[in-house]
C-alpha cells in the first residue's frame, strides 16, 4: 500500500506544481503587459479614443 | 477544371517536381529499416505492411506545404480566390486530387516493389497496395487544409506536417489493421477496409471546403 | 456585414474589450474566491473519502485525473465555439477567447495523460497502453500544441485567429471521438461511470468530492482563461500602441 500512496502523492504533486506554475505565468505575463502599458501612458503615447471604441488590434 | 487538372499535374510532374521527390523519399524512408531493424526476413515481413505505411504516410506529408504557395508565388492563387465559395471548393477539390494523382498515387505503384524488398507475400503486398490506394487520398484532402492554413507562412513545411499528421492517424491505424486483417485469418478484411475507405470520403468532403474557408480568411 | 445584429445581446455588448476589461475586472476577486472554496471543500473531501475496496487510495487519483480530462474537452469545445465566433460573427473577443484557452487547455490535458499515467502503473501494471481513449487524448494533446504552434506563426493576430479557427474546427473530429472511444472500443480504461443515462455507478461517498473537485476545476479554468484573456487584450493595446507611436515618429511629429 505503501507505494500505492506515493503514485497518489506524486500526481497530487505534479498537478499542484503544473496549476501553481501556469498561474504563475498568467499573473506575471498580466503584471508585465499592465507595467508596459503604464509606460507608455506615461510617456504620453494615448490609445484611439481610449476607452471609448471596441476594437482590438 | 480538366484544364486546371492538367496544369497541376503538369507542374508537379516536371523534373525536381514534388512526385519525383516524394517517391525517392519513400523509396529512403523504407530502405533505411532495414538497418535500424537488422535483416531477420521474417520480422521484416511482419512489420513490412506497417512500416510501408507509415513511409507513405510522411511521404505524402511532405510535398503538401506546395499545393497553394506555388500558386501565391507566382499571383494564380488570387486569380483562384476570386471566385464563388462553390467553385472555389471544386477548385480546391481537384487540385488536391492533381496532388494526388501526382504524388499519392506513385507510391502506391512503387508499393509492390518496397513489399519484395521487406520480403512480404503477394497476398500482403495486394493488401497494402489496396489499402494505400483507398487511404492516401484522405491524406491529400485533409492536407489541403493544413496547406491552405499555412500558405501565408514562410516556412510553413514542417508546420502543416506537424498539423496534419493528428488528423491523419485515424488513416493510418485502420489502413494498417486492413492491410493485417488480409494476412492474418479469424479477422476480416472487409470493416477496417471499409471504415477507411469512409474516412477519406468524409475527408474528401470536409478538407476542401475548410481549406477554401482558410484560403479566403487569409486573403482578407 | 454587420455583426451587431446577428450576435445575441450579451454578447454583443462584451464585444467591447474596455467592458470586458471593466466587468470581468469586477468578477475576477470572486472568481478567485470561489475557486479557493472549492478547492479547499473539494480536497478536504478527497482526502476523507474511503478507499475503493477493488482501488484502495489510488481511487483518490480520480478526483484530479476526471477533472483534468474534463477540461481538456470542455476547453477544446469551447476553443471551437469561439471559433465559429471568428468565422461567422467576428466577434472581437472571439479569437482572443480561443488564443487564451489553447495553452491552458494543453496544461490540462497533460495533467489528464499524466495523472491517468500515474494511475495506470499501480492498477494496470503499466504506465501507458496505446487503446484508443489515450491514444485519442494523446493526439488531442498535440492538437493544442500545433494550434499554439499555428497562432504564435503568424504576425498579425486577425488572419493567425482566423486560420487557427478553421484548424480548431477540423479538429474538433476528435472530441467525439474521445467521448465514445471507451463505449466503441474494449479497452482497459473503464466506460464513463458519471455522466450516463441511467444514473451514476459510481458509489455517492466517492461521487460528492469528484463533483466537488470537478467544479473547483472547471472555476479553475475559467478564472485563468478570464485573466489570460485580460492579458492578450492588454498585449494587443501594447502593440498598438507602439506601431502607433512609431508611426507618429515615423511622419515627424
Amino acid at each position: 500500500m505503501m507505494s500505492h500512496l506515493a503514485f497518489v502523492a506524486l500526481a497530487y504533486g505534479v498537478t499542484a506544481l503544473t496549476v501553481a506554475a501556469m498561474v504563475l505565468a498568467i499573473v506575471l505575463d498580466g503584471r508585465a503587459r499592465r507595467r508596459e502599458l503604464a509606460d507608455l501612458e506615461a510617456r504620453g503615447i494615448r490609445r484611439r479614443a481610449a476607452g471609448a471604441d471596441g476594437i482590438v488590434s | 477544371m480538366m484544364a486546371l487538372f492538367r496544369r497541376d499535374l503538369a507542374i508537379a510532374t516536371r523534373s525536381g517536381g514534388a512526385a519525383m521527390l516524394a517517391v525517392l523519399f519513400f523509396l529512403a524512408v523504407v530502405a533505411v529499416a532495414p538497418f535500424g531493424i537488422g535483416p531477420d526476413l521474417n520480422l521484416l515481413a511482419r512489420i513490412g505492411p506497417a512500416f510501408l505505411w507509415i513511409g507513405a504516410l510522411l511521404a505524402s506529408l511532405l510535398g503538401l506545404d506546395r499545393l497553394f504557395q506555388a500558386d501565391r508565388e507566382d499571383g494564380s492563387l488570387d486569380l483562384i480566390l476570386m471566385q464563388e465559395t462553390p467553385d472555389l471548393i471544386l477548385t480546391v477539390f481537384v487540385k488536391s486530387f492533381a496532388h494526388w494523382v501526382a504524388s499519392g498515387l506513385p507510391l502506391v505503384l512503387v508499393s509492390p516493389l518496397l513489399g519484395l524488398l521487406m520480403n512480404m507475400g503477394l497476398e500482403s503486398t495486394g493488401a497494402v497496395m489496396l489499402t494505400l490506394l483507398a487511404g492516401t487520398p484522405a491524406i491529400a484532402f485533409i492536407g489541403a487544409t493544413g496547406a491552405a492554413v499555412a500558405v501565408a507562412l514562410p516556412r510553413g513545411g514542417l508546420l502543416v506536417s506537424i498539423l496534419i499528421l493528428p488528423l491523419a492517424i485515424p488513416v493510418l491505424i485502420f489502413g494498417v489493421s486492413a492491410s493485417y486483417a488480409a494476412v492474418t485469418d479469424p479477422d476480416p478484411f472487409w470493416p477496417p477496409f471499409m471504415i477507411l475507405s469512409a474516412i477519406t470520403l468524409f475527408f474528401a468532403a470536409l478538407g476542401p471546403v475548410a481549406a477554401a474557408v482558410a484560403l479566403k480568411a487569409a486573403a482578407d | 456585414m454587420s455583426d451587431v445584429s446577428i450576435s445575441p445581446g450579451w454578447l454583443t455588448r462584451l464585444a467591447n474589450p474596455s467592458r470586458f476589461l471593466e466587468l470581468s475586472g469586477r468578477i475576477l476577486p470572486w472568481l478567485w474566491a470561489a475557486t479557493l472554496a472549492a478547492f479547499a471543500a473539494g480536497l478536504v473531501m478527497s482526502f476523507n473519502a474511503p478507499e475503493d475496496y477493488q482501488q484502495g487510495i489510488t481511487v483518490s487519483i480520480m478526483f484530479i485525473h476526471v477533472p483534468a480530462a474534463w477540461l481538456a474537452m470542455m476547453c477544446y469545445s469551447l476553443m471551437a465555439v469561439s471559433a465559429i465566433g471568428t468565422l461567422v460573427w467576428r466577434h472581437p473577443l472571439a479569437d482572443v477567447s480561443a488564443k487564451a484557452a489553447a495553452p491552458i487547455g494543453a496544461v490540462f490535458t497533460f495533467l489528464a495523460l499524466v495523472t491517468g499515467s500515474l494511475w495506470g502503473r499501480p492498477m494496470w501494471g503499466t504506465w501507458w497502453v496505446w487503446d484508443a481513449r489515450l491514444t485519442s487524448v494523446f493526439v488531442l494533446f498535440l492538437m493544442y500544441l500545433g494550434l499554439i504552434a499555428l497562432n504564435r506563426a503568424m504576425d498579425e493576430p486577425g488572419r493567425a485567429a482566423r486560420a487557427t479557427a478553421v484548424l480548431i474546427l477540423v479538429g474538433f473530429v476528435n472530441i467525439p471521438i474521445i467521448k465514445f472511444s471507451v463505449n466503441w472500443w474494449n479497452t482497459l480504461h473503464q466506460p464513463a461511470s458519471v455522466m450516463r443515462l441511467d444514473g451514476p455507478t459510481i458509489h455517492p461517498s466517492l461521487l460528492y468530492p469528484l463533483l466537488v473537485m470537478a467544479v473547483a476545476f472547471t472555476l479553475l479554468f475559467f478564472t485563468l482563461h478570464m485573466m489570460a484573456m485580460r492579458n492578450e487584450i492588454w498585449r494587443r493595446r501594447v502593440q498598438t500602441m507602439r506601431h502607433r507611436a512609431a508611426r507618429a515618429i515615423g511622419s515627424g511629429q
